[in-house]
């Protein structure tokens, strides 16, 4: 068997807190990615979900690279790329791409489509100026923008168009692995179908595999091959699609698809029961133990002690951190 | 419920921007009504009209804009006939609203009590010890731990979903009859959503006050709407019962919308339905029905004239010419 496109192995990421104006000193560290492991095989679509402050985010840009990693490692197609200076990584960037959440703020105003789309092209020395031009034709109509609108600018376009516009720049040199950062979060909802239209398409037609990261788990749902569920810096509860939705084991998990409103009047009842309280602390002070411990409504006195590790569910492809299954009664209850 | 008399009643509201591009149209022909103890919502995306509405119940459109035409019937008195001085003593009081983004309502130089407690001693003529332990109590009722506490601390402290409670303890403080919120829990965790809003259902049942929440979310309107109001282009096109709208979406753009979102309880992976064009710009509106450049049901008399919302059931309305779209 292939080795997976991309492999994480107890990635960290931590971040100094410093204090003092000439000489800085380090006094605390937040942990805002600490230990996290997953790995995403090629054409398929793995999805981070979390609250704000999880570490979805820095998890995603330290698996690419476009953020130093403290601690752990990362494979990209069997080769280990942790430690690869910028030279050594720049044929690699060309494999694997982004595509922002708002398309209002990540293109130039100043650039036609043209010139937007042409750029990484051109910088990675693509090819000839008519190769380079034919391809951006290629890519809008990929898209579904029409080849009139070469010569436009960002602000000529609504929400949509613009998102099309940044998936066109991303597609422009045949990566493999494209991390989508809430990519249909900023768009209206008449729009957010037709582009998540598109990444189904084009991952059909290209192969592509997507690194996934959205709030919404309606949409991530709707998306993924496989989900991890993130809290605090850590992966909580990881497995395939229909495993995480219909069967999901963690209580936060629980808890997390409790809060989604479903646009079904009838669907609202019964969803008390998994409702928690509180807010998500400050990564920087963490809780002890279980990191969801205080917000828990199963919590056990070892809850608040033990970090709990993920394990294997039997008869699941799901891994859970929850001390909750090795009591015989409750595990998988509800 | 309809039985109830309106406390709100919006009747033929129009309300124009003027810009350098020449007038805009935003809100056209608006007509709604909420009574006590209900909760309608007003749904539609960017550039819908939902949150000019709203603001224009308040009085607050701003240099540019003014209503053009209509009545806002507040307990009976049309409030676009009032003076400032007397919306004042109406909107933070009778009628209070809570924005979007809770870190910009707040005033980031003062202190959180110091800003709950002032409309206490403005509305209610407490003295500033008084009105300071009321503040506690409310920021207590809105679930902010240590609130006694907390009365020092200033905005930056607080979290956005707590920053929000106290927009809504500031909003509770006089005891509305009307609450309106714009898009409350858009900037918050779907954890710290579900609270707020349960929060604000709560307290719109246990006050007997009627609630305007305006939202893009279809999964929030299910759960917590009586009835809503879908928006499109500055006009209604289409209200009823919640339950009612969910099960029998008779307007084409609603079905649109209803079949376009992914659900928890979907298919997950097949292509999703979508509303194929653009959402229109208000400042170059077509003539006639706004929708019908991207409705599949058009025709040409739907290019001429806007239908009107017409009742086609119980408390059922939609703006629409075509029955083949009922289903």
């Amino acid at each position: 068997m292939s080795p997976p496109l991309l492999e994480v192995k107890d990635l960290a990421v931590h971040f100094p807190v410093t204090e003092g104006l000439l000489i800085e000193r380090e006094v605390a560290r937040v942990r805002a990615v600490d230990g996290v492991s997953f790995a995403i095989q090629a054409g398929e679509t793995f999805s981070l979900v979390g609250e704000s402050g999880c570490g979805k985010t820095t998890t995603a840009l330290a698996a690419l690279r476009m953020q130093d990693p403290t601690g752990g490692s990362v494979h990209f197609d069997g080769e280990d790329i942790t430690q690869l200076d910028d030279d050594a990584m720049r044929p690699l960037r060309q494999r694997m791409q982004m595509v922002y959440q708002d398309p209002f703020s990540s293109l130039n105003p100043r650039m036609t489509v043209r010139d937007i789309v042409a750029e990484p092209l051109i910088v990675h020395r693509w090819g000839d100026k008519q190769r380079i031009e034919s391809r951006v034709g290629e890519l809008l109509e990929q898209v579904g923008l029409l080849p009139d609108m070469i010569d436009r600018y960002p602000h000529e376009f609504s929400g949509g168009q613009r998102q099309r516009i940044g998936i066109a720049r991303a597609l422009a040199l045949e990566p493999s692995l494209i991390l989508c950062d809430e990519p249909v979060s900023a768009l209206d909802v008449s729009i957010q179908a037709q582009v998540i239209n598109l990444f189904m398409d084009l991952q059909d037609a290209l192969g592509l595999a997507y690194l996934f990261i959205s709030h919404d788990l309606s949409v991530v749902r709707h998306m993924s091959d496989r989900v991890a569920v993130m809290y605090l810096g850590r992966i909580v509860e990881i497995a395939e699609r229909d495993d995480l939705f219909e069967r999901p084991r963690h209580p936060y998990t629980r808890a997390l698809l409790a809060a989604v409103p479903v646009a079904n009047p009838a669907a609202a009842a019964g969803r008390d029961a998994e409702m928690i309280v509180g807010e998500v602390p400050s990564v920087r002070h963490p809780p002890s133990g279980c990191r969801f411990h205080p917000r828990c409504p199963h919590a056990l006195p070892r809850c608040a002690i033990d970090m709990p590790e993920l394990q294997v569910v039997p008869d699941a492809s799901t891994r859970v951190a929850c001390h909750l299954l090795d009591e015989p009664e409750s595990s998988g209850g509800n | 419920m309809t039985e109830r008399p309106p406390l709100l009643a919006i009747d033929d509201l129009s309300v124009v921007f003027a810009t350098e591009g020449g007038d805009v149209h935003a809100v056209d022909s608006v007509q709604l009504s909420v009574a006590a103890g209900e909760t309608l919502a007003i749904v539609g995306e960017s550039g819908s009209g939902k949150s000019v509405t709203a603001l224009s119940v308040l009085g607050l459109l701003g240099g540019n804009g003014r209503v053009g035409r209509g009545e806002i019937r507040f307990r009976g008195e049309n409030l676009l006939n009032l003076t400032e001085s007397e919306l004042r003593a109406i909107r933070g009081n009778r009628i209070a609203m809570i924005f979007q983004e809770p870190m910009s309502s707040l005033n980031p130089v003062i202190t959180i009590g110091k800003q709950v407690a002032e409309p206490l001693t403005l509305h209610r003529g407490l003295s500033w010890e008084d009105a300071l332990s009321e503040a506690a109590e409310l920021l207590a009722r809105v679930a902010i731990p240590d609130a006694a506490e907390r009365l020092n601390d200033y905005p930056h402290q607080f979290s956005g979903g707590m920053r929000q409670r106290v927009m809504i303890a500031m909003a509770l403080a006089c005891s509305p009859d009307l609450i309106i919120a714009d898009e409350p829990t858009t900037a918050l965790d779907v954890t710290v959503q579900a609270q707020i809003l349960d929060l604000l259902q709560r307290i719109t049942h246990d006050k007997d006050a009627a609630q305007i929440l305006i939202t893009h979310d279809l999964g929030v309107v299910a759960r917590y709407a009586d009835r809503v109001a879908v928006m499109y282009a500055g006009r209604i096109v289409e209200s009823a019962p919640a339950t009612t709208l969910y099960a029998n979406p008779a307007h084409p753009y609603t079905q649109g919308l209803m079949a376009s979102i992914p659900s928890l309880d979907g298919t997950p992976g097949k292509r999703l339905d979508t509303i194929e064009g653009q959402p229109p710009n208000l400042a170059a509106l077509p003539p006639g029905c706004a929708f019908a450049p991207r409705c599949r049901y058009a025709r040409p008399a739907c290019h001429q004239t806007a239908p009107s919302l017409e009742k086609i059931g119980p408390d059922h309305q939609r703006a629409c010419y075509h029955d083949d779209a009922l289903s």
